[in-house]
């Protein structure tokens, strides 16, 4: 999937101390060409939903340099060059499912005649057809991050940043989302960098899973994922699904290993 | 369909039919407690901790029969002035609550937006409230009139006074109150602060902005009441609660009546704010008091 031409993402010497003194992230390097979809994972405070908001310019790093789309990051927020998605769906539930879908588009100023238009296609593209009116509140969590995500894909952004978009979500509910998610990915023009800590999730998903460690947060593995696209329920039962699976898991064990605590259970402790 | 429609419009009946029991129960229990208690102490001759006699305790139907007589011989039934009283202190405090309120969530505006103004004036804010308002309500009436400004005017403005605090405080929580993640997404757009402001801040403020006017509405007529009394203002209840008092003696029930003419214009302006919070308020059921 991986085309030459210039990063998406460009990350080079990164790092991120807090004022505390903990240093979240160290010397991340990462490319990520157009179409490609990077899953970030690794264990709970490997800095990986830190690393996210740095390439959204919602955090700003401590040294190194963050570009987008071949501008600063900040250039690329200004320029509304991405649209995230966060774990929670982050609706605001005085406005209605469209209204919701169109808030980036009132912000960029776009009529209302183009906005209803739009909006229309991205209620069929999530398969929300029907719901236009309906209040958040009144949506289960599923259909809820479906209109999260179409917010995310209104204006079109090159770049799609999600933050464990589907962490919160039951095992069917997820395993729908992922697939209706590559069918949007395969559909659009967009690169996506997706963090979560499903194993299964990042493989299914990605062209390439980057493995990440903690404390300091590192890059310690970047797999190739060579699965064929499109993928469908059926490649969670391919051979080479499992041995990719196994391999993310044992690069995320060696991480640990290298940089965790372990205790006398042989668990990690956090933190 | 017709189902559906059947059960809503059941779903509404049922509990207003119940609210409505609620109401005609409580009422009748607060008159026999009422009548209940003068009577026992009547017959037993009880005088702990008050004497209770028709003056002290009239009965309630001639509370409510003092609305149809007139106070003095000739004039008009009580309820006729009590009702210009009534409309004339209801815009009073209808003023002041608005100006209170405008005034009160600029100010929280103001204040979400600059931690210095925040630490700096809200010490004051708050200091405000502590000035007894009979203290202050002469030297405003009397100040603002020097200015030929009416008088409803000037008593309206200390019903702003009442109402602007807990509108402030309020809404100074509410416009801090969205989910930090809310706040991200809008940056993730680059939205500019006003964006944040109306698209963000203020929607999610507005809960908490109609709990402080629901107790703004009361605590306005409150003020307008209290305003007028030492700024000798006759027109209002505050006049007609002065005027009754001195001749409680002669005619309690008058001053009862005005009572409740004075709880029912707090009513009626709470009302009307509830009414418009559920007209106006399109908020997940946990987040509507």
């Amino acid at each position: 999937m991986t085309e030459a031409g210039p990063s998406v993402v460009s990350i080079q010497g990164l790092t991120k101390s807090f004022r505390t003194g903990v240093t979240a992230l160290a010397d991340i390097d990462l490319e990520v060409a157009p179409r490609e979809f990077v899953s970030l994972i690794g264990p709970s405070g490997c800095g990986k939903s830190t690393l996210l908001r740095i390439i959204g310019d919602l955090v700003g790093p401590s040294s190194g340099t963050v570009r987008v789309n071949g501008k600063t990051a900040h250039q690329a927020r200004l320029d509304h060059d991405y649209g995230i998605v966060f774990q929670d769906p982050v609706l605001f539930d005085w406005r209605t499912v469209s209204k919701n879908v169109s808030l980036p588009l009132e912000l960029l100023g776009w009529d209302r005649a183009r906005r209803k238009e739009r909006v229309a296609e991205l209620l069929h593209l999530v398969e929300l057809t029907g719901f236009e009116s309906s209040r958040p509140w009144q949506l289960s969590g599923g259909m809820q991050q479906r209109v999260s995500i179409a917010r995310a894909l209104s204006f079109d952004p090159a770049l799609l940043l999600m933050d464990e978009p589907f962490g919160a979500l039951d095992e069917m509910t997820r395993e729908r989302l992922n697939l209706e998610l590559l069918g949007i990915w395969e559909k659009s023009a967009s690169t996506i960098v997706f963090v979560t800590h499903s194993i299964p999730e990042a493989v299914f998903l990605s062209t390439r899973v980057v493995v990440m460690s903690a404390r300091p947060g590192r890059i310690s593995e970047t797999i190739d994922v060579d699965l064929p696209y499109p993928r469908n329920a059926m490649t969670h039962e391919e051979p080479r699904f499992f041995e990719l699976v196994t391999a993310v898991r044992e690069a995320l064990a060696a991480g640990h290993g290298r940089h965790g605590t372990r205790d006398a259970a042989g668990t990690t402790e956090e933190r | 369909m017709s189902a559906v429609a059947v059960e809503t419009r059941q779903a509404r009946i049922v509990p207003a039919l119940g609210r409505l029991a609620t109401f005609v129960l409580v009422i009748a229990v607060l008159w026999g407690g009422w009548e209940g208690y003068k009577w026992l102490w009547e017959t037993t001759g009880w005088t702990w901790p008050f004497v209770v006699d028709d003056t002290t305790m009239p009965h309630i139907h001639d509370i409510l029969n003092a609305f149809r007589e007139p106070v003095t011989a000739g004039g008009p039934a009580l309820i006729h002035p009590l009702l210009d009283a009534a409309w004339f202190t209801a815009k009073e405090a209808l003023a002041g609550f608005v100006l209170g309120a405008i005034f009160g969530f600029g100010l929280a505006v103001l204040l979400v937006h600059s931690r210095l103004l925040e630490r700096g004036l809200l010490p004051y804010v708050v200091a405000s409230q502590t000035v007894p308002i009979l203290a202050i309500a002469p030297m405003v009436v009397i100040g603002l009139g020097s200015k030929g400004v009416e008088g409803w005017k000037a008593v309206s403005v200390l019903a702003a006074y009442l109402t602007f605090f807990p509108v402030a405080i309020n809404s100074i929580r509410g416009l801090k109150s969205a989910d930090p993640r809310a706040f991200e997404l809008m940056d993730s757009y680059a939205a500019s602060r006003w964006s944040i402001l109306w698209r963000l801040r203020v929607p999610a403020s507005m809960p908490y902005l109609f709990t402080a006017l629901k107790i703004s509405a009361t605590a306005a007529v409150i003020g307008a009441i209290i305003g007028e009394t030492p700024a000798s203002i006759q027109d209002g209840l505050g006049g007609a609660i002065v005027n009754f008092n001195q001749y409680y003696s002669l005619q309690p029930t008058a001053l009862w009546a005005t009572n409740i003419v004075c709880a029912a214009l707090g009513l009626v302006l709470f009302g009307l704010v509830a009414l418009a919070e559920r007209l106006l308020l399109h908020r997940a059921p946990e987040h509507v008091a």
